[in-house]
């Protein structure tokens, strides 16, 4: 096979609140020989906050970071779904209109760059599915995660608006995802099938409606509960914060006592895959409980 | 034309006879053309015509007979049959819009979706004589300005499957801001700034919408909502509405954080958006993140992107605070 290389656009979280999305991406990345080359020039992606206050400054700094993506000669990838949201929106709309595209990089040359629309932008996930595949995948595993049962929360961004990230996602329905379950069985694990699979667990509210989030939050850790999940695996970092640094208030808010270990879903390819545990960052994860006696 | 057999189930509940709601089966020889309607209508005719949902124009119109199939929620009258069992297979569960608001099978009350949406004025509020020498105009390009808001039919689609409102009972809903975009942007309304403090209030406004995009799913006339909420956002910041919060603040953040860091400095944002006080909730949950390894301290920051100097550049050159027709 080609030896698989992507530009990394890595994102403000796994560089600080997740440091265990970052060990585990890359401890992965090594073990399945794809080179992921960190893009240094690049900006925080701004979320949706800054597309609320200043859209245009949003769209201007996103389609900077793909330029650096696009000098590389290199397809780009994210590993949280915000980041994923925002960027692939970017190019989508500057890909479609002309007129936009035409203003955006008349603001870019003022810095000598021209965005040109020749790297695409996917998530990590959906990038080991295209092109590395589940079967090569599957070849990997030297530790099954038999017996398993591993709720997969997909995380909103990566999945929906359908219009723009079908382009990048293989076409994922976002009423009934597969890639995620998909990825399980090629580890072995048993995907558990629940309602909350694709709902939101708030986080874009944390702060200032953090009731709001502790509910959603709640509400699917408790379904994942009750449809027997050992444990909860998602592609977004910010999905995991909140199902793990915010599982007590969480299930609170539901008036629950849930505890249900949130891995990464780099962490858990690269349990399957035989990486030993520290560097999958996983002494970073809250929530231990059980953890040690699903993986022994 | 091509036929199958697809085994229907459906929620069947009548506070007249039933104390829980329970689901019936039904087994029909179905045509490929066929849509839920049909379906709905021929439960009533072929098996029970007690069975009761609400339908009125069958033109995708009247916006009354939305209901769940396998918990998409769908306009009947607009969606094919087998293109869901594409998705769903031969088994196909129906239930109302929203199970928690059921008064009979299909039907549901939706009085709260009404009121919120009657709360952001849906009418043209304007000073003009009531007979004017000259017609209030609007240019083709300041009608262009609402996009598609005005052709939404009120079927409630996106409000059953919003989030914010499923654990906010306050939270007005994507469809009423679509009506509100629609006349902020009208040029020959008088309320503006009125209808932009509504729509600005905490809990109820569009600071509490999740960006979880389902508005923009669910949509059968390709509204999509979530894109006027921002552009509700933009609003705000524009016409100088925006009051000092944690959700503005949040917003405003990013872009302080960026200008100074190139990358987003969590604890930063926290500390500005919160303030001292609000920050101090946080203490709890910090420390157990400190513990395990998940807070960067001054010394151990992650380091700047390279080319500080673009960045600040491009920051100075394409900062707007604008409300722009489309993205
Ligand atoms: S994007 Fe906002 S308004 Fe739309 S469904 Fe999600 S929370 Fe509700
Ligand atoms: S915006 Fe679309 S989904 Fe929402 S009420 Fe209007 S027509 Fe229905
Ligand atoms: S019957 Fe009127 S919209 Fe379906």
């Amino acid at each position: 096979m080609k030896r698989l290389r992507y530009a990394l656009y890595a994102g403000c979280t796994a560089k600080q609140s997740t440091p265990e999305l970052w060990k585990s991406t890359m401890a992965v990345a090594d073990k399945l020989g794809i080179e992921l080359v960190d893009l240094k020039e690049a900006t925080c992606c701004g979320a949706s906050h800054l597309r609320d206050f200043d859209a245009f400054l949003s769209m201007v700094l996103n389609a900077r970071n793909i330029c650096y993506a696009e000098m590389k000669n290199l397809d780009m990838v994210t590993i949280c779904n915000t980041c994923q949201n925002n960027i692939a929106f970017v190019k989508a709309k500057l890909d479609e209109d002309a007129q936009l595209r035409l203003e955006v990089n008349e603001h870019l040359a003022e810095i000598g760059l021209k965005y040109r629309g020749t790297s695409s932008v996917r998530h990590f996930m959906y990038a080991l599915i295209e092109d590395y595949g589940l079967d090569n995948l599957a070849k990997k595993v030297v530790k099954p995660l038999k017996n398993i049962n591993i709720a997969p929360f997909y995380g909103c961004h990566n999945i929906r608006p359908f219009h723009i990230q079908s382009g990048f996602n293989m076409g994922e329905n976002s009423f009934h995802p597969t890639g995620l379950d998909n990825l399980i069985l090629a580890l072995q694990g048993k995907p558990v099938e629940y309602a909350y699979k694709n709902r939101c667990c708030g986080f874009h509210v944390d702060l200032q409606a953090p009731k709001t989030a502790d509910k959603l939050t709640g509400l699917a850790l408790a379904d994942a509960t009750d449809n027997g999940a050992d444990m909860v695996v998602t592609p977004c970092p910010l999905c995991q914060l909140n199902m793990d640094v915010k599982q007590k208030s969480a299930s609170k808010a539901v008036a629950r006592e849930i505890k249900l270990p949130v891995l990464h879903l780099t962490q858990l390819i690269g349990l399957a895959i035989g990486i030993n545990p520290k560097d999958l960052g996983l002494e970073h994860n809250l929530v231990q409980y059980g953890l040690k006696e699903i993986i022994s | 034309m091509e036929k199958k057999r697809i085994t229907f189930k459906v929620f069947r509940f009548n506070p007249a006879v039933d104390d829980l709601p329970h689901y019936e089966s039904y087994v029909m020889e179905v045509k490929k053309d066929a849509l839920v309607l049909d379906i709905l209508n021929r439960i009533k005719w072929e098996f029970d015509g007690s069975f009761t949902y609400r339908r009125s124009c069958r033109h995708g119109i009247c916006g009354s007979c939305s209901i769940r199939v396998n918990g998409k929620v769908v306009l009947s009258c607009k969606e094919n049959v087998f293109e869901l069992t594409d998705i769903f297979g031969d088994l196909l569960v129906l239930e109302p819009q929203n199970k928690q608001k059921v008064i009979k099978d299909m039907v549901i009350d939706r009085v709260d979706f009404w009121n919120k949406y009657t709360e952001v004025k849906p009418f043209l509020v304007a000073k003009y004589d009531e007979h004017p020498e000259v017609e209030a105009r609007v240019s083709p390009d300041e009608a262009s300005l609402m996009l598609d808001s005005d052709i939404c039919i009120q079927c409630a689609n996106c409000y059953s499957v919003c989030p914010s409102v499923r654990v906010n009972e306050k939270y007005y809903g994507p469809a009423a801001f679509v009506k509100a975009y629609r006349f902020i942007v009208d040029t020959r309304d008088h309320n503006k700034k009125e209808r932009i403090d509504i729509i600005n209030e905490p809990e109820k406004g569009v600071w509490d919408c999740v960006k979880c995009y389902k508005c923009a799913e669910v949509c059968p006339k390709g509204v999509n909502p979530i894109e006027k909420i921002t552009l509700l956002h933009n609003q705000v910041f524009k016409e100088g509405r925006a009051k000092n919060n944690v959700a503005t603040r949040h917003a405003i953040g990013f872009k302080k954080s960026i200008q100074k860091n190139g990358f987003l400095d969590e604890g930063f944002l926290v500390r500005y958006s919160e303030g001292i006080f609000g920050t101090m909730k946080h203490l709890r949950e910090a420390f157990d993140m400190f513990r395990r390894g998940k807070i960067k301290m001054p010394w151990n920051m992650p380091s700047k992107p390279k080319k500080m100097n673009e960045i600040k550049q491009l920051i100075k050159v394409a900062s707007k605070i604008e409300c722009r027709r489309k993205w």
